[in-house]
């Protein structure tokens, strides 16, 4: 007798994001980025749709910047030290397609730069690179609430992912990104509630759920890893089942968590495979977007993600 | 697929005969539900149904044990899909194959290597468990390999042959390590299933697809062989991850029992970060052995400590007892710094203390394994709570000085905590990164 296998059909799918606009779309990106649209669980290509691969972004900051281990420092380079280089060296050397941009330099205690300057640099940035962007806050609510309106406006058209919204702060975000055509990226603290109830609370405002990206907060691996894993499977499982307040991609910061780690300061390969397997692991649980910083560790990963897709 | 009470009366006499103890056939099948009575209490029990009852009562993927009395590991025995339905049970086991075609230097090298894979995180000791010995050559040189593995490392282990005389002479005289074998195809089996039964040992049957595998199972459980492991043979990474998937689908919504095994994978790269990334897929996608060839301490780390974070029970968070711990040669002047009971939180700030060179205390309040932000929102880290614990573990007696440091995260607390506990609150760095620099500018 032959062995009846065990199908899963799924009624809902996630939705699709794209990041970047070409100039037939109004903006000045040489390449989009598409993520989402699954009608499956992770890497189960035999049950549904897995039309999009899980996609890389470089993290680069609009400072040199401050806390990052010497060997991240030392494998860019001199770059670092200038934000457009080191963007350039990412696109050009190492081939990155998408990059996100830390604002880091308009916080109070990192330079404390005025909105103009941080529209300036983006402006700018979006001049010398191509790829699509993604864009992210300081992390100080008041200075960002300042900031971020006119850096969305800078990119106006460009269809940015900007982030990050959270539960008591997101108003003046999603103002902006909905004015300026962008996506918005939605952060919960590893609680599937809190970003089912942020997602209801960004569509009622008029941007739809097709414009959101999920961030919901990761550890790195031997750092809470498996609460984010197993959070991202709960909603990825709603998701699929029909629940579209949680049918959005995921973005996983797993650079700056992977980095901070002990672990990763034991040596430059414990540190590359710290981030990799924080970055493969997520994968199976369902991140869209991965946020990295070791070059080496993406080229690793990145290459992992064609293995895995090959089937 | 638990059979109801009802369910395993119709497979019962139905003559009510008490001779079990219970008044009617129908109290017994509810017993027997509630799997408090042993269906041997019925003298009348049919054969087929007390086959179906036995079934019934095994879990739908068999534990296998693999080693001896005196090193061992089980895996198996898994329940459900995802790990927040409830928890995956018993960690995949990580071996490292071996050739025989090593010089015995080499293999004792290697085999020093693998002994010396032990880590200890967050209050848990991370260990390797196999070991795979490979034959490449003659019958001579396996059993000579054999016997170097047997004195060389404590591990549990496996013989992998194609050879059935050369695997037979090995399992022989590794007997009472009780190694696994490999492997059981379509056309050994009956031979290597008799090896397997002779000596009493675990067998992996490998076939690439489930019929296969489900019809060798079959025949190795008619011949009284039923410690089995499951391989699906070298495919792609995807293709590994779709087979355990449906293997475990398989045995728990299915209660296939000829596919309730677990199942083993064979990682075959060379590059140490590609084998670790293929390794931890695995091992969060069900596998319950995943062989490997890298022994570099950084590769490994990362494998056992994916596995670590896979396997941890999400309903009971890794938790340390609620403390006063010295750290290094403390006095009374030491500084107190305080944290919750989660082990990630303590033993975070406890490296870092450490690190600092500087003695200190640590008391972690107990918050029930939260960590301080989840535990401060659930108000198990608030001023009351902080102050209880001070007095519960008599902080006031331990210290001449009236300071205690809180994480920066709950910054908020100090005015309520110095009020309540009569200390004066210093707030510390928000990462326990900061704290060494933050010790050593405190005074």
């Amino acid at each position: 007798m032959g062995t009846q296998l065990v199908l899963e059909k799924w009624p809902a799918a996630i939705s699709t994001v794209i990041i970047g606009a070409t100039k037939d779309e109004g903006g000045s990106r040489s390449n989009i980025v598409k993520i989402g649209g699954q009608t499956s669980l992770p890497l189960l290509f035999k049950e549904g749709d897995l039309p999009n691969k899980p996609k890389i972004a470089f993290e680069i900051w609009d400072i040199p910047p401050q806390d990052w281990q010497e060997e991240l420092i030392s494998a860019y380079g001199k770059a670092i030290n200038d934000p457009f280089a080191w963007a350039e060296k990412c696109v050009n050397e190492f081939k990155a397609q998408l990059l996100c941009v830390k604002m880091q330099g308009a916080h109070p205690d990192s330079g404390n730069k005025t909105p103009q300057e941080a529209a300036k640099f983006i402006s700018a940035l979006l001049n010398k690179i191509k790829v699509p962007l993604i864009i992210i806050g300081s992390g100080d609510d008041t200075k960002d609430n300042l900031v971020m309106p006119v850096v969305s406006e800078a990119a106006k058209k460009e269809r940015c992912s900007i982030g990050c919204a959270v539960q008591d702060n997101y108003k003046t975000l999603v103002a902006s990104v909905l004015a300026d055509g962008h996506s918005i990226i939605a952060e919960s603290p590893i609680d599937i509630n809190i970003a089912k109830q942020l997602n209801i609370l960004i569509s009622d405002m008029g941007l739809s759920l097709e414009r959101i990206v999920i961030n919901p907060t990761i550890g790195a691996l031997g750092y809470g890893l498996e609460y984010a894993y197993s959070i991202m499977e709960r909603a990825r499982l709603a998701a699929l089942s029909g629940d579209k307040t949680l049918a959005c991609p995921f973005i996983c910061f797993v650079g700056q968590e992977a980095w901070k780690t002990k672990e990763a300061k034991v040596s430059v390969e414990q540190g590359i495979a710290w981030e990799a397997i924080t970055a493969t692991s997520l994968i199976q649980s369902g991140a869209d977007i991965l946020v990295m910083r070791h070059p080496k560790a993406i080229q690793k990963v990145s290459n992992f993600i064609e293995t895995l897709y090959q089937g | 697929m638990a059979l109801s009470g009802l369910d395993i009366y119709k497979l019962l006499p139905k003559t009510n005969c008490r001779q079990c103890g219970f008044a009617t056939c129908l109290a017994f099948a509810m017993q027997l539900a509630k799997k408090a009575v042993a269906i041997e209490k019925c003298p009348f029990i049919s054969p087929e149904a007390k086959m179906i009852l036995e079934a019934q009562a095994q879990p739908p993927i068999k534990p296998i044990i693999l080693g001896n009395n005196k090193s061992n590991f089980e895996i198996g025995n898994e329940t459900v899909m995802f790990r927040h339905e409830e928890k995956f049970r018993n960690p995949a086991g990580v071996g490292f194959i071996i050739d025989d075609n090593l010089s015995d230097a080499e293999i004792k090298a290697r085999l020093k290597e693998i002994n010396q894979l032990k880590f200890e995180r967050v209050g848990q000791l991370l260990e390797v468990n196999l070991l795979a010995l490979k034959q490449n050559k003659d019958a001579k040189r396996f059993l000579e390999a054999t016997k170097l593995v047997l004195d060389n490392t404590p591990l549990p282990l496996m013989l992998i042959s194609s050879e059935l005389a050369s695997l037979k002479q090995a399992a022989g005289i590794a007997k009472d390590r009780k190694p696994l074998l490999y492997c059981a195809t379509k056309n050994n089996f009956a031979q290597i299933g008799s090896i397997a039964k002779e000596f009493g040992l675990p067998l992996v049957v490998s076939a690439p697809d489930f019929d296969s595998l489900s019809e060798i199972t079959k025949e190795l459980n008619a011949l009284g062989v039923n410690n089995l492991i499951l391989d699906t043979g070298k495919k792609s990474v995807t293709d590994k991850i779709w087979d355990l998937t449906q293997l475990r689908r398989q045995a728990l919504k299915k209660s296939n029992r000829s596919l309730g095994y677990p199942g083993l994978v064979i990682v075959d790269k060379t590059d140490p970060y590609e084998e670790a990334m293929e390794a931890t897929a695995y091992i969060a996608k069900y596998a319950g052995i995943v062989l490997i060839k890298g022994t570099a301490s950084w590769e490994i780390i990362s494998i056992l400590t994916l596995r670590q974070n896979i396997y941890t029970d999400p309903q009971k968070p890794l938790q340390i007892e609620s403390k006063l711990y010295p750290i290094g040669q403390v006095n009374p002047n030491s500084p107190v710094l305080i944290t919750t009971n989660f082990s990630l939180s303590y033993f975070t700030v406890l490296g870092e203390v450490e690190a600092s060179k500087i003695p200190a205390y640590i008391l972690s309040v107990d918050t029930q394994g939260m960590s301080v932000l989840t535990a401060w929102a659930a108000e198990k880290f608030n001023a009351e709570c902080i102050t209880k614990s001070l007095g519960d573990h008599g902080v006031k007696n331990a210290i001449k000085h009236k300071n205690l440091i809180i994480p920066g995260y709950v910054a908020v607390i100090s005015g309520e905590l110095a009020d309540k506990s009569g200390f004066q609150i210093i707030v510390g760095p928000k990462e326990a990164a900061g704290i060494p620099a933050f010790l050593k500018n405190l005074n």
